[in-house]
């Protein structure tokens, strides 16, 4: 292991003692569709996630395995297939999506191309 | 915090003292490679391109070329090209400058006559590049370039937006920075559109997205799985809005003060500058070093490798998986940002601290590993 690493360890191990949520994904805004898995995330699990703006939490219960990095829904679409993250449309739900469910190129299409 | 860099004769300000054997073409490659096996502390940068090119493509040939020898991080070039005309055109362009500079041809002379002349005086320059000493310089001097790489999810919640706050530190501090990647604004281009500082800004902005959309969108392909790449795509990215906007994350808050053409050099002073691009890493760093970047800083989520001959660069990593399995590639990581334990403003400190280090003579794992990817924008066919 490189010594940034070590040192990058040694620095944040104060941080630790404090009171820090058990969150297994991070939503960019409040009234993003979607938030990113921190922690690979189980199908049936119920997982906490974090507001980045807010630091309010929220739990879900899974609607499909999810690896590191990638989207589970927060929020269901509806009618309006538009999907927000960053309070920005990343492309549309080519299905209707309910809150839990892993959210990739299987059910969300660029609106642009 | 101290900083150390070389100031060159014409008061641009290098981090690195590279002495560099240029070929302008192609089949000069071989020639200055030679050079380079000869002369120790001289580097040859081999490229694939400079015959029968002509228009716009021919004058970016000509800009890179010449934008990378009168780099600040250079300290002297040896140009060599099969004849001599466009030999003597990147030569003339480069001692401008004011740095030491001499050129060769190949045709009437054959490789070996050139290796040798060329070789007498690239050991001359390395011996005065290595009497040169890095003096005090402030932030103020730096040119900095920034461009993520194997974007994932993870680059737009933690690595970008940790560059976002070193690049908002450096524009205060009256540095310049380059950011660019035309098409992989897609979604986003707008929040940049609104950054310009002045409406004819805006304009030609926005006149160069489109002209670059518009010929992607004219080849009718689908692009998923080339932008948003493979390794973005197992990263979590679905859409080319959603790479983007994590993309636009490492360009911070200030606005943009000028609109530059591929390799071009700004002209409005220090700030921030947005140059019309391609995304793929090796073409916009080697352009971005050609403008006068002289350090780079490069987000990556999944683990882009790439380096630079000319400007160190630097990786930031927020993804734990990457850092675990690919640590000998990230300089910084930033993956107390995903578990919470660190705040962007302690990323941002830990990334300026990074920078400075590097700045001062720290080889980045990138100069370490060897990487030196030097790659030309060809934007049309040879004749």
């Amino acid at each position: 292991m490189v010594s940034s690493l070590t040192s990058h360890h040694e620095v944040t191990a104060a941080h630790s003692k404090e009171a820090i949520p058990i969150h297994k994904f991070l939503i960019h805004q409040k009234g993003d569709h979607v938030g990113v898995a921190t922690e690979p995330i189980a199908s049936d699990e119920t997982v906490t996630g974090v507001y980045m703006d807010d630091e309010s939490t929220i739990e879900v219960k899974a609607g499909g395995d999810i690896p590191l990095g990638h989207k589970i829904a927060v929020l269901e679409t509806g009618d309006d297939p538009t999907v927000l993250k960053y309070g920005i449309k990343i492309g549309n739900a080519t299905e209707p999506l309910s809150v839990g469910d892993y959210v990739h190129t299987h059910n969300l299409k660029s609106a642009r191309w | 915090m101290e900083l150390f860099g070389y100031r060159r004769p014409n008061g641009t300000v290098g981090v690195r003292n590279h002495v560099v054997i240029l070929p302008v073409d192609d089949i000069s490659n071989a020639a200055c490679e030679g050079v380079a096996r000869n002369v120790v502390g001289t580097m040859a940068l081999p490229h694939a391109y400079g015959r029968l090119q002509y228009g716009p493509d021919l004058e970016l040939h000509f800009r890179t070329m010449i934008g990378t020898g009168s780099n600040p991080n250079v300290a002297a070039v040896i140009v060599i090209g099969i004849e001599e005309n466009w030999t003597k055109k990147i030569a003339d362009g480069i001692a401008e400058t004011g740095k030491p500079v001499a050129w060769f041809s190949i045709e009437g002379n054959g490789d070996f006559e050139t290796i040798k002349v060329a070789s007498k005086k690239a050991k001359e320059f390395v011996h005065d590049a290595s009497e040169l000493r890095a003096e005090p310089i402030e932030l103020s001097d730096l040119t900095v370039s920034i461009k993520c790489g194997e974007s994932d999810t993870t680059t737009g919640l933690a690595s970008c937006p940790t560059v976002g706050v070193v690049v908002d530190r450096l524009v205060d501090e009256g540095a310049t920075v380059f950011f660019g990647e035309t098409s992989e604004l897609t979604g986003g281009e707008h929040l940049i559109a609104e950054r310009m500082a002045t409406p004819e800004l805006k304009d030609a902005f926005q006149a160069m997205y489109d002209d670059y959309v518009g010929e992607i969108e004219s080849k009718d392909a689908d692009l998923l799985g080339s932008q948003p790449t493979q390794g973005n795509i197992a990263g979590g990215l679905t859409t080319i809005e959603e790479k983007a906007l994590g993309n636009i994350e490492k360009t911070g808050s200030k606005e943009v003060i000028g609109v530059l053409e591929p390799a071009e050099a700004p002209a409005n002073g220090p700030g921030l500058y947005f140059m019309d691009s391609s995304s793929a890493a090796a073409e916009f760093i080697t352009l971005m070093a050609a403008g006068g970047a002289v350090v780079h800083l490069f987000p990556t989520g999944q683990g882009n490798i790439i380096g630079n001959p000319i400007e160190p660069v630097i990786k930031v990593s927020g993804n734990p998986n990457t850092v675990a399995t690919m640590s000998e590639h990230i300089d910084t990581d930033v993956t107390g940002l995903l578990s919470r334990e660190q705040n962007l403003a302690e990323a941002g400190e830990d990334l300026l601290e990074m920078l400075v280090r590097t700045v001062n003579g720290r080889l980045t794992a990138a100069e370490v590993l060897g990487h030196r990817e030097f790659v030309m924008t060809k934007l049309y066919r040879s004749a």
